[in-house]
């Protein structure tokens, strides 16, 4: 709990002190940092509480962030998304666009689960990765958006209030979406839906024993899962004010996998230390040598081998579950 | 004996060549402990999963209260009122105690589409988890993981979770196996409360346990009923005695 609340102030007052230390630019590694977890979060809801092992989860992040990226594309040329069989407008306002990144993501999400949770272990993770694939594949043919070269954002969307374009203010509205989510996802690990997923993990077989149907409630876990994930994306598109095909590559997925096991999968907190550890390691490593996924690597073996419940593990002395 | 609550026509399971159920027909009757024995690999586990809806028959039918349930899949059986316990233990190891046996409460009290309220503090379901922990006496282990528990113990929260269920018919897949003698004296004790409470389908090795506990008993070979039968028909049958000791060789 103090930990929570020292890392809570930490995170409120960083613009302040990056400020004091004249290292502004740090903000948009924050901002960066933030958006990570909010996915990783995400898969570990499916993954460490569901038993999901999923290699396709860049494929929600990746759509929220091309929803986001056309959308403001068109809204600048004025040009409309759609013209047939009606009129679709481009979109800048952030109110409108997001909750859309995260229909059109969830919307991707219930039709993916459907199909791959029909499977489980490691036909589960193939199938999921193929889907990612199918993904990336359509963007990078899709020349009309960039295909291959990725599309760049005119600007960042608009937010009634804040300016986005401003690092500061958008790191406090990362901030302010990762503290919603990890509420919510703490609500609902002990709720009742929670109890369902965590049982399907631990035993299906007696899950349906005991007379829960449990697919629907995987599904419902996997499409929730992808929602957040959609939602992340929408913002790392106005980060970076860039979307490419990479953001659903499968390696992309591996790297989300790899936050969540650094951290702890299992818990909630885990994956956000696992992102910041994993992009800070890879933001110093990258000063030193372009090699750095070589350093990077040994270092992922060695929380492998002996922090099996990753740094979360380390740091709280927490068994597994224990939120 | 009143109506039959369980109906099995012509049941048929095989594994490749391995004949586990063979047009199998059997009724159960509402109230009866009825246990099913036979030498091992005799397809009485099979039966069971048959009747539970873990595995799906090649050919017949299961009727409960005259209700064709063949088709009716796992999870819904158990909203019919069938429950089980499993022959390897089968718990959540990495809930605890409460949670594994809240879980099963959970199952009968409504759909789990609830993302907000905490679920182990909510007063619908805790209402109900005070008297299935102290069933299965296992009140002093409610917060312990189920992961920790003693192997007796294992047994006994999932019995209690098959009760949580408050099924009108009850599983039992081996009990009693792995449990030393004091265990299954006390399992034997809930058992027999239970009797006057459910339909019973006992899978066994425990003889003794067997003959005072079932109303009646259907021995089984190779997937084929040899016997059905009172403990004294039973154990006066010469079927059953070559079933499990072969033909006596004239000396």
């Amino acid at each position: 709990m103090l930990l929570l609340i020292s890392a809570t102030l930490l995170l409120l007052l960083l613009p302040t002190l990056l400020g004091w230390l004249g290292e502004e630019y740090l903000i948009s590694l924050a901002s960066r940092i933030l958006i990570y977890a909010l996915v990783a979060v995400s898969l570990d809801l499916m993954l460490g509480f569901g038993g999901m092992v999923s290699l396709g989860h860049a494929a929600f992040f990746g759509i929220g962030a091309y929803v986001v990226a056309i959308f403001t594309h068109h809204s600048f040329d004025g040009s409309p998304v759609l013209s047939w069989p009606f009129v679709l407008p481009g979109l800048d306002g952030a109110l409108v666009l997001w909750p859309l990144a995260i229909l059109v993501s969830a919307l991707l999400a219930a039709i993916i689960g459907a199909l791959s949770l029909r499977t489980s272990g490691m036909h589960f993770i193939m199938i999921t990765l193929a889907f990612a694939q199918m993904l990336f594949f359509f963007f990078v043919s899709l020349e009309a958006y960039g295909g291959d070269d990725g599309l760049s954002l005119f600007a960042r969307n608009r937010f009634p209030g804040l300016d986005l374009s401003d690092d500061t203010h958008f790191y406090y509205l990362c901030l302010a979406v990762l503290g919603i989510f990890l509420l919510i996802a703490y609500r609902l690990v002990s709720s009742r839906f929670g109890m369902v997923i965590r049982g399907s993990r631990d035993n299906e077989k007696r899950m349906q024993a005991l007379g829960f149907p449990t697919f629907r409630y995987k599904l419902a876990c996997f499409v929730i899962a992808g929602a957040a994930a959609g939602l992340a994306g929408a913002l790392i598109a106005n980060h970076t004010e860039y979307v490419s095909p990479g953001l659903m590559h499968w390696t992309h997925s591996g790297v989300i996998l790899v936050m969540v096991l650094l951290g702890g999968s299992g818990t909630l907190f885990g994956p956000v230390l696992g992102a910041a550890t994993f992009l800070i390691l890879e933001e110093v490593l990258a000063i030193y040598t372009e090699h750095w996924m070589l350093y990077l690597g040994p270092a992922l073996i060695l929380v492998a081998l002996f922090a099996r419940h990753g740094i979360y593990g380390i740091l709280t002395g927490r068994e597994r579950n224990n939120v | 004996m009143s109506d039959p609550l369980l109906k099995i026509v012509g049941l048929r399971k095989h594994f490749g060549a391995v004949r586990a159920c063979h047009n199998l027909s059997l009724e159960i009757c509402t109230g009866e402990t009825h246990a099913l024995i036979g030498p091992n690999g005799a397809g009485k586990t099979t039966l069971l999963n048959l009747l539970s809806g873990d595995l799906k028959p090649d050919a017949g039918q299961i009727f409960l209260d005259n209700r064709d349930i063949t088709r009716v899949p796992l999870y819904h059986r158990a909203h019919l009122g069938l429950a089980r316990s499993y022959q390897i233990t089968s718990i959540f190891p990495q809930l605890s105690v409460e949670e594994n046996l809240l879980l099963a409460i959970q199952a009968h009290s409504g759909h789990s589409f609830r993302f907000w309220k905490k679920a182990v503090s909510d007063p619908q379901l805790r209402r109900e988890l005070e008297p299935a922990l102290e069933r299965v006496g296992l009140e002093h282990r409610a917060r312990d993981r189920a992961a920790a528990l003693s192997h007796g113990e294992k047994k006994q929260l999932e019995v209690g979770m098959a009760l949580a269920c408050n099924p009108r018919v009850l599983f039992l897949d081996e009990p009693m196996a792995g449990m030393g003698p004091g265990g299954s004296v006390e399992l034997g004790k809930l058992i027999a409360g239970l009797k006057q409470q459910m339909t019973i389908v006992l899978v066994e090795h425990d003889v003794e346990a067997i003959f005072s506990l079932a109303d009646r008993i259907t021995v089984l070979v190779y997937g084929e009923i040899v016997v059905t039968g009172t403990a004294d028909e039973i154990r006066s049958s010469a079927a059953v005695r070559e079933a499990y000791l072969g033909e006596e060789e004239p000396c």
